[in-house]
């Protein structure tokens, strides 16, 4: 448990996360206040990296539930497996005993899902539950979802309530493709993350790909942030970024200019449009806007 | 931490005042709060401690703000009142207009009353001849406020079906297609003793498409987009997964303020929150920033996009076709409403509507209610 929030700035950079303040304040909340923490922000900006990092610096188990349209409570949650009580009431009636219906509802036919596992946990160390895109469930997994986030605890008909002991640290992402329910929100810290400016973005390449030159690091970090400004349809996220240094380093680029722009565009640039824009926009002029913002 | 950390019991009192204080100032400049969040603030700021600014900055972002629009009020707010800056001027740059969009109209002895209340009653074979159906052919540029009023009831009337597709939730199947539904068929063989004699089927279910609607507010469409905002109420509380936007020299989103149950209420709400009532258009601009922030994030992925425009556009065209080309490869329909189709000889030489046209699934009128009830059949396709 973090003392401050300076703590858990020094704590997740430990683990080659670079947070701001902000967020380092509402995941220090969140830790200490026990409450889940909503991270909205840009595609590409590190949302589900806080809750793989968070696992890594706290050491509490990483449980993931990736969202999708039509996710329901058997994949979230849990679900009953019925093949095996199919198979142990052939097992039970071949021996000619009596079918005893209690047997069947025991957890061993259980099957937990991440959202169960993290409730009914009893590690040290609470885990952490990740639940990725939360809008792209509908609406009704959402409400579902109110439910357990608000008390901790799960009931399954047969077994009866399990609560959890020590809370799991949530974190839950959106890319805002619908506005995630008022009621959930309202349960929830909430922390948009933006792009990085230039200096964090360069600490950010400098710590995930340590083995790119430090000068095209500083051009990559430029030439990136010059592209966000120019109306792009989607402007490069972090994880672009540093794709992008990567490739460059690959193709033993030490410094950034209008040839190798243009052979490495595509991995920082994902539509022909923005693609277009940047080129009418001309690379050698970027280039050299970077190389001087750089230096 | 320690140095942090509420010494006493009398700062975490000192927290909570200035807590419930802060967020009576940030409710005073429109941020819904509800509640529930005060106390989190308050707790926060327990926890963070009142020592640093960042610390009382950020506590207040996680506990208080639920969307990125809300960011540049919270900071004003913030700064007004931590900073104690007198607001600097401008508290909004824009101070919302308030605009009425229903008419007032003298009640005593509307004609609409008394004969709908006839219309109910006759029998079908009636020859009478019926204002009503009248009503429902003529062009809404030419109602007269009584003959509005009318108009709105019988828009309340109107209920929307949606396309729909195939969603990945699965249903139980009637007939025995599909795949195994094990977990009924376990539940059905405990009745014959463990003997699965009756299995049971899942098959795929059936999903409403989004329908998002995107009204044209500029001062060219005035005479429609009174009753076109009826319709999109109509349309937002009748079915689920609707979205509508306001187009005018901005893109507004009015889905919250159209959810009210009572029309007036709600169309009054969202008046009040597009500032740009009857001002100029940019739809070029206005589906770009709708394309960016909403539809391509998701919105109009599969939806049905409905767009209530006269195609008079003050920008440049090709954004506009660059736009709606953009939304036409995400969306599952784009529907252009266009009630200047109804007139005669019209042909769409509007600068916009031509550069618009190559993208458009469905080219409707939409100028009367019988058009809008058109509408509604196109949207269920």
């Amino acid at each position: 448990m973090p003392d401050d929030v300076a703590d858990v700035v020094k704590g997740l950079a430990e683990h080659d996360y670079l947070a701001d303040e902000g967020l380092a304040t509402s995941i220090f909340l969140a830790l200490r206040l026990r409450r889940p923490l909503l991270l909205e922000g840009e595609a590409g900006v590190g949302k589900t990296e806080v809750a793989k990092v968070l696992s890594r610096w706290t050491g509490g188990e990483l449980l993931r539930v990736q969202c999708y349209e039509g996710i329901d409570a058997a994949q979230a949650v849990y679900e009953w497996d019925y093949s095996r009580q199919l198979l142990h009431l052939r097992a039970v009636e071949a021996s000619h005993e009596r079918v005893n219906e209690d047997e069947l509802y025991s957890e061993r036919f259980l099957v937990k899902r991440p959202l169960l596992r993290a409730i009914a946990s009893d590690a040290d160390v609470p885990p952490v539950l990740l639940i990725d895109e939360i809008d792209r469930a509908d609406d009704e997994f959402e409400a579902f979802l109110l439910e357990i986030l608000s008390d901790w605890s799960i009931t399954v008909p047969e077994l009866g309530v399990i609560r959890a002991s020590v809370p799991p640290v949530a974190v839950l992402t959106s890319n805002r493709t619908r506005d995630v329910h008022d009621a959930l929100k309202r349960r929830c810290l909430y922390h948009w993350i933006p792009h990085p400016d230039f200096e964090r973005e360069l600490a950010i390449v400098r710590v995930r790909a340590p083995h790119v030159p430090d000068a095209l690091a500083r051009d990559v970090a430029a030439a990136t942030e010059a592209m966000r400004g120019m109306e792009l349809y989607k402007p490069p996220g972090v994880a672009e970024t540093i794709d992008w240094a990567e490739a460059l380093a690959t193709l033993g680029a030490a410094r950034l200019d209008e040839p190798m722009i243009d052979a490495t565009l595509g991995t920082i640039l994902k539509y022909r449009e923005d693609q277009e824009r940047v080129r009418n926009h001309g690379l050698a002029e970027l280039a050299r806007t970077a190389v001087a913002r750089g230096a | 931490m320690p140095d942090r950390a509420p010494a006493t019991e009398a700062d975490a009192t000192e927290a909570e005042r200035l807590a419930v204080a802060f967020v009576r100032v940030l409710r005073g400049v429109g941020v819904d709060v509800p509640v529930g969040s005060t106390l989190h603030f308050a707790d926060a700021l327990a926890t963070v401690g009142l020592t640093t600014r960042a610390g009382v900055y950020w506590s207040g972002r996680a506990t208080l703000v639920t969307a990125p629009e809300q960011l540049a009020t919270y900071d004003r707010a913030f700064r007004a009142f931590w900073d104690c800056s007198p607001s600097s001027g401008s508290p909004t740059e824009v101070p919302p207009q308030e605009v009425v969009l229903a008419l007032d109209v003298p009640d005593a002895g509307a004609p609409g009353e008394d004969t709908e209340a006839v219309a109910a009653d006759t029998p079908v074979l009636s020859v009478r001849w019926s204002p009503r159906e009248v009503l429902r052919q003529r062009d809404f540029a030419e109602y007269t406020p009584a003959e509005f009023v009318e108009a709105r009831r019988l828009m309340t009337d109107l209920r929307l079906a949606g396309a729909v597709r195939r969603s990945r939730r699965r249903r139980p199947a009637r007939h025995g297609r599909g795949d195994p539904d094990l977990r009924r068929t376990v539940r059905r063989s405990l009745r014959a003793g463990g003997e699965p004699v009756a299995r049971a089927f899942l098959e795929p279910g059936e999903r409403t498409r989004r329908l998002v609607l995107l009204l044209d507010v500029s001062g060219s469409m005035e005479p429609y987009a009174r009753a076109f905002v009826r319709f999109l109420h109509a349309a937002v509380v009748s079915r689920g997964r609707v979205e509508a936007f306001a187009l005018g020299t901005r893109l507004t989103r009015v889905t919250r303020e159209l959810t009210s149950r009572d029309p007036d209420a709600a169309v009054r709400a969202a008046g009040r929150r597009v500032a740009d009532w009857s001002g100029g258009t940019r739809l070029g601009e206005g589906l770009h920033a709708f394309n960016d922030s909403w539809g391509v994030r998701g919105m109009a992925r599969g939806a049905v996009v409905v767009i209530f425009s006269d195609g008079w556009d003050r920008g440049d065209p090709d954004v506009l076709a660059e736009q709606m080309a953009r939304l036409s490869r995400i969306a599952h329909r784009v529907v252009w409403v266009n009630p200047l189709k109804a007139s005669p000889g019209y042909a769409p030489l509007a600068q916009g509507m031509a550069a618009a046209l190559p993208y458009v699934d469905d080219f409707v009128e939409g100028h009367s209610l019988a058009a809008l009830e058109e509408l509604t059949e196109v949207i269920a396709r």
